[in-house]
């Protein structure tokens, strides 16, 4: 008999919000968090409006210690650790003492201190590598930020880092809920981060799938879903969620935001239309209906849907999937709003951001508004017509949400989250 | 304040930002060792001597510094160092 598993802590760190409150109030907002930065443009960037998360100084001591911080440039671990720790407290939990072999962590990253390993790399070609101190390799290394968190809160169960592009988050999610529901855990914090800058953004920028027409206007630049969206905006950060078996939750009385009730993660293989960079459509229907399947609901039990919807060409390509997997259109079709339209594309972070977003809209009953999409893709709205996208708050009880995320190398992952009931 | 004594005065100014047992550090003397006494991480040593090297602007060698595990060891490579300038 598999465990069920429970959301019992959150925290975030995004481009419109850091930390729970602050992040919740952008979201019912519609604020957006995507701005100009003027060194992209002196660098020569096409695209030079992202979304980087605001962290004072201060903020960054009530995480880490003066020694920690010490030659410190890694903003997965500092985005990371910041969510992580914060979801852990959320969740009501103390700072180990001693080693905690029952709670673990799966904090998934695209990249691990990118600025430090820059730093590092002219050292080292300066013949100076026996001057780089002893901080490189744990900034730098993939599981940096699993690692750091490991240590800040005592963790002894597993401890990791998984990496699949921009479904990283949302499959660091369902691996760690796979964890507990075999027994494996009873704890895991789960999350991902990723870090932002012109040595993150220029391979993007590069490809062309940075949208170059927003520089004026940053707000209006992130327009997933929209008949003018010419390429996606790059944002980062962390998100994170403290996930639990419903016996662990209960014994202890935590406060319980929402049950992960189902999910699925596969691959296109990059066959059939799927590429390094493009989605075989067959194999994301196919992880949409394994999810659904898996949660062993209706998909019209969906009340609402949170996209992947990057503001690239492929934006009708995933909602012709959405409508096909799920076997509904027009207005039996979800609603279906995209957290990257305020907050730009945080990449490897955005399954996690976007997970903790979609169990705030259970837990505080509301759909939050996708902004810059009232000029609504034709082929979208031919599929399932205007009003399935909200462009202001709507405050209704949500008792389940879709959350899908894809990525580069033609991988998928889609979880079912629900409100949850002692029943 | 002699040469010697400023030396530790300088010793313990790097040395302090590294140190996880303040008690041991207040009573700080000669045969303190960085590890078993200071609780100083054995990684963080490296950089406790990339930071000596720029404030007596010296090199240390690296068989020099496994040397320097505690404090009476690292005034005498400092003062070795410093002698060859």
């Amino acid at each position: 008999m598999k465990k069920r598993v429970v959301i019992t802590g959150m925290g975030v760190v995004a481009p419109n919000g850091v930390g729970l409150d602050a992040f919740t109030a952008a979201l019912k907002s519609g604020t957006s968090g995507i701005e100009f930065y003027p060194h992209l443009k002196e660098l020569g960037f096409s695209c030079c409006i992202g979304g980087i998360p605001k962290i004072s100084e201060e903020k960054k001591r009530e995480y880490f210690t003066e020694l920690q911080l010490r030659n410190f440039n890694s903003a997965s671990i500092l985005y990371g650790c910041i969510a992580g720790v914060d979801a852990w407290k959320d969740a009501g939990l103390d700072i180990n003492e001693e080693t905690d072999f029952d709670s673990g962590t799966i904090f998934g990253a695209g990249t691990s201190g990118v600025e430090r390993l820059r730093e590092a790399i002219y050292g080292v070609d300066d013949k100076k590598v026996r001057r780089l101190g002893s901080t490189v390799v744990a900034q730098t290394m993939a599981s940096g930020v699993s690692a750091y968190l490991g240590g800040m809160l005592g963790l002894g169960n597993q401890v990791t880092t998984n990496s699949s592009a921009c479904t990283t988050g949302t499959e660091a999610v369902l691996m760690g809920y796979d964890r507990i529901q075999l027994g494996k855990a009873k704890r895991m914090l789960v999350g991902s981060s990723s870090e932002d800058g012109p040595y993150i953004w220029g391979g993007f920028d590069a490809m062309r799938v940075l949208t170059r027409h927003h520089n004026e206007k940053p707000e209006s630049g992130s327009r997933p879903m929209s008949a003018t969206a010419t390429g996606f905006v790059p944002g980062s950060g962390a998100g994170a969620l403290v996930l639990e078996s419903l016996d662990s939750a209960l014994a202890r009385n935590a406060t319980i935001y929402a049950e992960i009730i189902g999910g699925s993660v596969n691959a296109g293989g990059q066959r059939n239309g799927g590429t390094m960079t493009a989605p075989n459509s067959t194999a994301v229907r196919r992880c949409i209906q394994d999810a659904v399947a898996d949660a062993g609901i209706e998909p019209t039990e969906i009340d609402t849907i949170n996209g992947h919807l990057t503001a690239t060409i492929k934006d009708p390509t995933e909602i012709q999937n959405w409508a096909t997997a799920l076997d509904l259109k027009g207005d039996d079709f979800p609603y279906i709003n995209a957290l990257k339209s305020t907050t730009g594309h945080c990449l490897s972070a955005s399954g996690s951001i976007e997970s903790v977003a979609s169990v705030l809209q259970i837990k505080e009953d509301f759909i939050f508004p996708s902004i810059n999409s009232e000029d609504l893709h034709p082929e979208i709205e031919a599929l399932i017509g205007k009003e399935r996208i909200p462009h202001k708050l709507i405050k209704q009880t949500v008792n389940i949400v879709a959350k899908a995320s894809f990525g580069f190398g033609d991988v998928n992952g889609c979880i079912i989250f629900k409100k949850f009931k002692n029943e | 304040m002699s040469n010697n004594e400023a030396m530790l005065a300088d010793l313990k100014s790097i040395i302090k930002p590294y140190i996880q047992n303040e008690e041991a550090f207040a009573k700080l003397t000669e045969e303190t060792d960085f590890i078993n006494d200071l609780k100083i991480n054995s990684a963080n040593l490296v950089d406790i001597v990339l930071d000596v090297e720029d404030k007596f602007d010296i090199e240390i060698d690296n068989d020099s510094m496994d040397k320097m595990l505690n404090v009476k060891a690292a005034l005498e490579v400092i003062q070795e160092k410093l002698a060859v300038k």
